[in-house]
């Protein structure tokens, strides 16, 4: 093949080699990378507000759907191991911990939602999981990230009824196989995804685990 | 397009550089990666995105149109800056340009198509360390003009994404029964899951590379002038 012209030749004198100074090897290096940096920062402030707005319309769209259609929401920050409802102003609030409680048209709490991220099969698996904190019942869940398996471990995700068959079952969960769920704490793996699936449950279990007592502490806190 | 005149690859050249591609038609230039320097099916570059991306479609698209995009960018770049780069930093010049490319290339696509960005996950930054993209840069662009350094860079990035296309076609269609998510073999048809995942991915390459090998064997044997 004609691919390879080049064998170790330098790539530039025309005239015989000299010795370039080593100030200009640094400019070029210092100039390139300077125009580099200047370039990335500038493309990344325009994109940044469409990258936020993406990522605000997929955790919009999960939270509906996770706490069945509710009228309105509040966004709770976790700060130093306590729910606020407003987060102090120099935080980043995309950075903090959030749950969001769903409120029907008459102001009353119909759940919580809050996102979860974990290992599965082969990454972090992160869901969005809705459940009314005191009795641990869920409401719902949504994938809201995989990169497991194409063809078997991402039914988790395109398989609608795995999804499903979590409304109304109460945590903590156990994973089932070959039979129909009988308990409420009951959901049956999938077939070829029984890893990601048990992956799924163990995630549900533990953000339940860690949210369902802060929660609580806030509607204490809040009563009072 | 198979007849490009060697012999006179050694004449003399108006850019006196060392190792300069020999002058050719900016189609020439433009046609050698779709075709005879083919990225993946003839030079064998740039295989762990290849392998990696190809099991749905529109995921082998994007990657190849990204990085047709960081090969035209960091093409025009290196060749207008060819004069400018000292030898002995050019690798470490020609590398910090790609990395801007790429970088721009992941920002607008996470802007644009997310859910894409999303599914090219870690292999959008890693196409800095696709080999093609130094090679074309060091054998090719550092040595040519402007001009010839895009067309050169988008025909090798239009190779790279036909090559794509035709692997991620396969692997979807036989792994999934879809072609960009639509069911085209019907509800009879049992996916091949294989297909879609890693070792599905080395069976296809294979296939297409023997299918490759055979129709370029087929023709030298009809044409032994070339």
């Amino acid at each position: 093949m004609t691919g390879h012209h080049h064998h170790g030749a330098p790539a530039l004198p025309a005239e015989p080699a000299r010795q370039v100074p080593a100030w200009r090897l640094l400019l070029t290096l210092a100039v390139a990378g300077g125009a580099s940096g200047a370039l990335v920062v500038t493309v990344y402030r325009l994109t940044l507000p469409a990258v936020q707005r993406f990522a605000g319309q997929q955790v919009e769209s999960a939270v509906r759907e996770v706490l069945k259609s509710p009228a309105r929401w509040d966004t709770l920050y976790l700060i130093g191991g306590k729910l606020v409802a407003i987060a102090p102003d120099a935080s980043d609030k995309r950075e903090l911990p959030q749950a969001y409680v769903g409120r029907n048209a008459a102001g009353a709490p119909i759940g919580a939602a809050i996102t979860a991220k974990e290992p599965g099969f082969q990454e972090e698996l992160s869901l969005m999981i809705g459940f009314d904190p005191a009795s641990g019942t869920l409401t719902g869940i949504k994938v809201l990230e995989e990169k497991e398996t194409p063809g078997l471990g991402d039914k988790i995700e395109t398989d609608s009824g795995f999804g499903a068959q979590f409304r109304e079952r109460v945590a903590p969960l156990h994973g089932i196989k070959g039979r129909s769920p009988a308990a409420s704490d009951e959901v049956q793996t999938i077939t070829g995804a029984t890893i990601s699936s048990r992956a799924v449950i163990r995630i549900i279990n533990n953000a339940l685990a860690r949210w369902r007592p802060l929660l609580l502490a806030y509607d204490k806190q809040a009563a009072r | 397009m198979t007849a490009l005149p060697v012999s006179s690859a050694a004449a003399p050249t108006a850019e006196l550089v060392p190792g300069a591609p020999p002058p050719a038609p900016l189609i020439q230039d433009l046609w050698r990666g779709i075709s005879r320097e083919n990225p993946v099916v003839i030079q064998m570059l740039g295989m762990c995105p290849t392998m990696a991306v190809t099991n749905l479609v529109a995921n082998g698209i994007a990657m190849g149109l990204a990085t047709t995009f960081v090969l035209v960018g960091s093409g025009i770049f290196v060749s207008l800056f060819r004069r400018h780069i000292a030898n002995e930093v050019r690798i470490t010049s020609y590398i910090l340009i790609i990395a801007t490319f790429v970088t721009l290339a992941d920002m607008i696509l996470a802007a644009t198509f997310p859910v894409i960005s999303k599914a090219l996950g870690p292999f959008m930054p890693l196409i800095v360390a696709n080999c093609l993209l130094l090679g074309r840069a060091e054998a090719f662009a550092a040595k040519v003009k402007v001009t010839r350094a895009l067309v050169d860079g988008l025909g090798m990035g239009l190779g790279f994404t036909l090559s794509l296309t035709v692997l991620s076609t396969l692997r979807e269609l036989l792994g999934r029964g879809t072609l960009l998510g639509q069911p085209v073999l019907g509800a009879g048809y049992e996916p091949w899951v294989f297909m879609v995942l890693p070792p599905g991915g080395f069976f296809a390459l294979g296939l297409l590379l023997l299918a490759v090998t055979w129709v370029r064997g087929r023709r030298a044997r009809r044409s032994p002038a070339r």
